[in-house]
């Protein structure tokens, strides 16, 4: 099971958007802002074909981190989390292997997604995706967002602690 | 990757915070947000220093700078997406701030690039990860879409109705001439929807292999092809032997109606609608990259479907049919005419000197009204001499339509989007006059049948 903070799970649970940050070819940061899921467990990302240089990124540099910091896309909440964690590319079958692991979370926090899903025909490509799974190692929390403050800062064995 | 200009600073500052990234010495990216302000001039972003060692914004490295944003709409998803990020290196914190001088930069801004249009410049990076993917995994891996939707989007099925129209009423015309045939009729219809669909496929074809196609960004429902061989959907070998098979369907459906009738002339018509079908994008006539387009469609949807059906049934030509044929294929015609405005920019791209291509957008817009006015001027003056029965000025009720229209495209031109509910309504046009037609010529069957 999981081990992230409650209040860090609870940004999880309504972001519409986190900025993904992953490592590019010379070694610097490349940001993409996605829709997270969470399952308890995991943070999925995921990626359309389209726009899947960052899957080719994160398949040679695993290490990637999530920022949870706009309070319009955290649905009013000021709180703001960075999670690091190390990536896996799930592309086995980009046409619908995503649907069978991440359909349903996408679906809670985003239902509109099935009416464009009806309108496959219309945009194939956008709809062959590949699933980011992120397993959390570290977190680091801002109460009420103030990053003039220090940050909470969390691991898998601090939470066990 | 464009290098950092006064225009990158300015639309930076149209965001309420940023998010600072760069990579730790752990290997792992580390992202914080923070509050900041700008200095165009120097091509500066003065950060507010976060607190603590654990986010002590590096000096040694490149760090990434994003400002994104995103207007949620209940029931609906989210709009106004835009993202922009900055890459370059900051200076020692001082006094609580930490000055990031901006090199590069990269971002997003639908406004400024509709999502859809920023999908079709992304389809070679699709195709290239599914390479890349096939390869490591040994097997093809691409693209796909169940066989309903797959037929549909080949062989752009729903615009089958601009044959439906003129063989439908090629038929009635015959049927007011005391000849019909129901199993002729079904046999007319089934040819020439498998010769019309033969045509879609194979102007397919010729306009990926133009390069028109893959050059058009910004296609629509309505527009730039099926697209099934730029997505990967199908490969080249397939779509020629879907095209094929629909040629030889409507051709085999086409020689049993001229052995079963025994008109000659039936022949010619066949092998007319044929050859302008495939002369519409293919070498060397290529009319529709000549600007010949309209005309070869207006013939095609036009006399050829509605006099070939027409002719099915009575054996001969008249001129009835021929004047009926008029305001059906100018109708058909203008909606290749619109449909053409959102692609002239990779049609031109492509060598494809269609009407829009070679026209200033006055002078296209003024000519859809002409045009629309004069399909609807030969109906007035086809019941004025007596070739047309009086209820067939029912059409005249689609007026309204074509001027409503006329002004969408005024407002729309520039706007392929926007532009695309101008299309729809423009194709409602189409099946709205030919629906009225035809009930014209049901009501002046009724009148007579039952006035004999």
């Amino acid at each position: 099971m999981g081990w992230l903070p409650a209040p860090v799970e609870a940004l999880l649970d309504v972001a519409l958007v986190g900025e993904l940050a992953v490592v590019g070819p010379k070694g610097r940061p490349i940001v993409h802002p996605l829709i997270p899921l969470y399952d308890g467990e995991h943070v999925y990302m995921h990626s359309s074909t389209l726009f899947s240089k960052k899957l080719e990124h994160i398949k040679r540099h695993p290490q990637v981190s999530v920022s949870l910091s706009d309070p319009i896309a955290l649905r009013g909440s000021t709180d703001r989390a960075t999670i690091q964690g190390t990536a896996r590319v799930i592309e086995d079958d980009p046409h619908s292997q995503w649907e069978t692991l991440i359909l349903e979370l996408w679906r809670r926090k985003e239902p509109v997604i099935d009416s464009f899903l009806r309108q496959r025909v219309a945009l194939p490509l956008f709809f062959e995706r590949a699933v980011i799974e992120i397993t959390p190692e570290r977190c680091l929390f801002w109460p009420g967002g103030d990053t003039s403050r220090l940050p909470l800062i969390s691991t898998p064995e601090s939470r066990a602690a | 990757m464009p290098r950092v200009d006064a225009s990158h600073l300015a639309a930076l500052d149209r965001y309420p915070f940023v998010v600072v990234s760069w990579v730790a010495d752990d290997g792992y990216p580390l992202s914080v947000a923070t509050t900041f302000q700008t200095d165009a001039a120097r091509r500066e972003v003065i950060l507010r220093e976060p607190a603590g060692e654990s986010v002590a914004i590096p000096t040694d490295r490149d760090v990434n700078v994003i400002g994104s944003h995103i207007r949620p709409t209940p029931g609906q998803g989210y709009d106004e997406r835009r993202y922009l990020q900055l890459w370059g290196r900051t200076s020692p914190p001082s006094q609580g701030r930490v000055v990031f001088a901006a090199a590069r930069a990269w971002g997003w801004d639908e406004a400024e690039v509709p999502f859809f249009e920023y999908s079709e410049r992304s389809v070679p990076q699709s195709r290239r990860y599914l390479d890349l993917l096939s390869a490591q995994a040994g097997r093809r891996i691409r693209p796909r879409l169940s066989l309903g939707w797959l037929i549909l989007r080949t062989t752009r099925l729903p615009f089958l109705s601009a044959t439906v129209i003129p063989v439908l009423l090629g038929i009635l015309v015959a049927l007011r001439h005391g000849a019909f045939d129901v199993w002729l009729a079904l046999l007319t219809l089934l040819g020439a929807s498998l010769a019309h669909l033969a045509i879609n496929v194979s102007n397919d074809i010729f306009d990926t292999l133009s390069g028109a196609d893959a050059a058009n960004v910004n296609p629509t429902q309505f527009s730039g092809g099926s697209r099934v061989l730029i997505y990967d959907l199908l490969s080249l070998r397939q779509l020629v032997a879907v095209a094929l098979a629909l040629f030889a369907g409507a051709g085999a459906i086409g020689l049993l109606l001229v052995a079963i009738t025994g008109s000659l002339t039936l022949l010619w018509i066949g092998i007319a609608g044929l050859a302008v079908g495939i002369a519409y994008t293919a070498p060397p006539l290529k009319l529709v990259y000549r600007g010949l387009g309209e005309i070869a469609v207006a013939l095609g949807f036009g006399p050829i479907m509605l006099l070939g059906a027409y002719v099915v049934q009575t054996g001969r030509l008249a001129l009835e049919p021929f004047v009926a044929s008029i305001p059906v294929g100018i109708l058909v015609a203008l909606i290749l005419y619109v449909n053409e405005i959102p692609d002239r920019t990779g049609d031109a791209a492509a060598g494809k000197r269609t009407l829009p291509v070679r026209l200033p957008a006055d002078t296209i817009t003024g000519g859809y009204l002409v045009a629309a006015l004069a399909a609807f001027a030969v109906i007035v003056v086809g019941v004025a001499a007596g070739l047309l029965p009086w209820p067939t000025l029912l059409a005249l009720a689609a007026v309204p339509l074509a001027l409503r229209i006329h002004t969408g495209i005024r407002e729309h031109y520039n706007s392929p989007y926007t532009l695309m509910a101008v299309m729809g309504t423009n194709v409602n046009l189409n099946l709205m006059v030919g629906a009225l037609l035809l009930g014209g010529y049901g009501a002046a069957l009724l009148a007579s049948a039952l006035l004999r």
